[in-house]
């Protein structure tokens, strides 16, 4: 089968592999259809995050078709067409009986920090992604849903991480009547956090970011204020002014470990990692937060140390909350607003690319060029 | 002071400019229908229901060919399930293994893994020149999309800051090898010298 592979910093290529095979009893293959490059691949493409092996295939946002079960699987078949989380979970062990399905225990030996996550580095357990033909996907029976017959193919692969982990990042902000939200970093699930925070009952979004047309975007999308920090000499200032020098009361980090705005921050953290990331969106979101406010984390970093502001959390009284997504805990919710037409996911996307091109997607993308704000891996046109 | 007197936060009112309810629910469609937390999937965060998962096992079969595979000392066990993407090989491997003798929280984990994922690299793209497909950093980089997708146009005149540092990016692909293959040309003309000699 075709399938991306990585070949070190900023170099991927389509390669013949063997097709994945039934390892565990309660796996599934999938033939993926769609997948998706969340920018959260952008770290493993760059090199910043350990572990990640030759020859190792990314993608944690795939829907496919179900091509072959193991012998105990009991609730799909072949031909099932399927959305699969971005987490590996067991459903089983200490943390998934209390939902906490990112935060599986049994499915990573490499690392007990975190849970497992198909196709991002050996440091998430070591599973093959789905930018590829074919995908194996472990506990088939707890993961993967059918996708129902109404449902967009596109929404279906959005609803994988990408809006489910923006939609998870304003219920992690606590979200009040009328509170003002402030989200930095307009891609997807920034644009999608922005969105949510309407249906939470906010008052007043901000998005926060320097590309223009992504900020046009979070105009449009998701009916927010936009401010663009390249525009000002201290953003932090700005977010004072414009809450009357009371700042946000949540904001949301939806940038993560590869954040702009401050030079050193982002040679240290990103080009020489030496840090887990450059944190600049974090600490800007410490920063605008209003005393006793509370910030929310979705944007993903790295293992390695980041040189966080913690004094000003510690002295601002701040509630600082964090998780990857339990995906499919938000998909019965997530499914109602779809279905009731207050989130159409796929208005974000803008690329649609043959895996046979899949290098040029993440230049694309990496680059932001073209615009690009959420580009689609077509693996098995339908 | 502004002639209206303090404002918040220097007297106790929330700020004046939020819109109401009402005029959000009329500008936004769905304003406010998860307004109540108990409508929120994630709350509260920990509710124990092992029943709803789908899983039919206390705890999995355990997947065979377990022997070698590495895990962290932080595990008190090799867990059931596990990715079998890339297994451990040559030099790599082995810093790799070396670097799971320490636990999560040691930065000489991360720091050696990132070694041996430098190896790693290194060692197939020498590798690599050995096969019928080489790597090629033009169609591996993606870089030919610059001309079909407006690399100039999309990077220039934005007030994007990110160009500020992008120029990096050619020297962290491309620097080990412009060192290692003056290493190499050094290493050379000294051994014609000792040659000569």
């Amino acid at each position: 089968m075709k399938a991306m592979v990585y070949r070190g910093p900023y170099k991927i290529r389509v390669e013949e592999k063997p097709m994945p095979r039934i390892e565990h009893p309660n796996d599934a293959i999938i033939k993926v259809t769609t997948a998706a490059i969340c920018g959260s691949d952008l770290h493993l493409y760059h090199g910043l995050m350990p572990d990640t092996r030759i020859g190792h295939t990314f993608g944690h946002e795939f829907i496919g078709v179900v091509e072959e079960v193991g012998p105990s699987v009991q609730n799909l078949e072949r031909g099932d067409r399927v959305m699969v989380p971005f987490n590996v979970y067991c459903g089983s062990c200490y943390y998934c009986a209390r939902g906490l399905f990112s935060n599986c225990h049994n499915v990573n030996p490499n690392a007990t920090a975190v849970g497992g996550i198909y196709g991002y580095s050996h440091t998430t357990g070591g599973y093959d992604g789905g930018q590829a033909e074919f995908v194996r996907v472990p506990f088939a029976d707890v993961g993967p849903t059918i996708i129902p017959d109404w449902m967009d193919s596109e929404d279906a692969v959005l609803l994988t991480d990408a809006l489910a982990t923006g939609y998870f990042g304003a219920q992690l902000g606590d979200i009040v009547e009328g509170d003002t939200v402030v989200v930095f970093g307009a891609g997807p699930v920034g644009l999608y956090a922005a969105k949510s925070s309407w249906l939470m009952g906010a008052g007043r979004v901000i998005v926060i970011d320097h590309l223009e047309y992504r900020l046009e975007k979070a105009r449009t999308f998701a009916q927010a204020e936009t401010f663009n920090f390249a525009e000002y000499d201290d953003i932090i200032v700005e977010m004072k002014k414009t809450t009357d020098y009371l700042g946000a009361d949540v904001v949301i980090d939806a940038v993560g470990a590869e954040a702009d705005g401050n030079f050193i921050q982002q040679v240290t953290g990103t080009k020489l990692k030496l840090q887990g990331g450059s944190p600049i969106a974090l600490n800007w979101a410490i920063d605008s937060v209003r005393k006793g406010g509370t910030v929310s984390v979705v944007g993903a970093y790295g293992p390695i140390f980041s040189a966080v502001k913690f004094g000003d959390a510690l002295n601002k009284g701040l509630t600082l909350r964090m998780n990857q997504t339990p995906v499919k805990r938000q998909w019965p919710r997530l499914f109602e607003h779809i279905q009731n037409g207050y989130l159409k996911p796929n208005d974000i996307v803008t690329h649609r690319i043959p895996l046979a091109d899949i290098a040029e997607g993440y230049h694309i993308f990496s680059a932001k060029l073209d615009n690009c704000i959420k580009p689609l891996i077509i693996a098995n046109p339908s | 002071m502004a002639a209206s007197g303090p404002s918040t936060p220097y007297v106790a009112n929330k700020p004046k400019d939020i819109p109401t309810a009402e005029a959000l629910r009329a500008r936004i469609p769905g304003w406010g229908v998860d307004l109540d937390p108990k409508d929120r999937p994630s709350f509260p965060r920990e509710i124990y229901d092992p029943g709803s998962t789908g899983a039919h096992w206390d705890y999995p079969d355990e997947q065979p060919n377990r022997e070698g595979r590495e895990r962290s000392i932080e595990h008190g066990q090799l867990p059931p399930v596990f990715g079998t993407s890339a297994p451990l090989h040559g030099v790599s491997g082995s810093i790799r293994r070396y670097a799971y003798r320490y636990g999560e929280g040691r930065a000489a984990h991360w720091l050696l893994l990132l070694l041996g994922d430098r190896v790693d690299a290194w060692g197939a793209h020498v590798v690599s020149f050995a096969t019928l497909r080489p790597d090629n950093p033009i169609t591996e980089t993606g870089v030919l999309s610059e001309g079909r997708r407006h690399g100039i146009a999309s990077r220039f005149g934005k007030k994007r800051v990110d160009v500020n540092h992008q120029w990096i990016d050619p020297i962290v692909v491309g620097g080990p090898w412009v060192v290692a293959a003056a290493g190499a040309v050094l290493g050379g003309r000294a051994v014609v010298r000792r040659g000569k000699r």
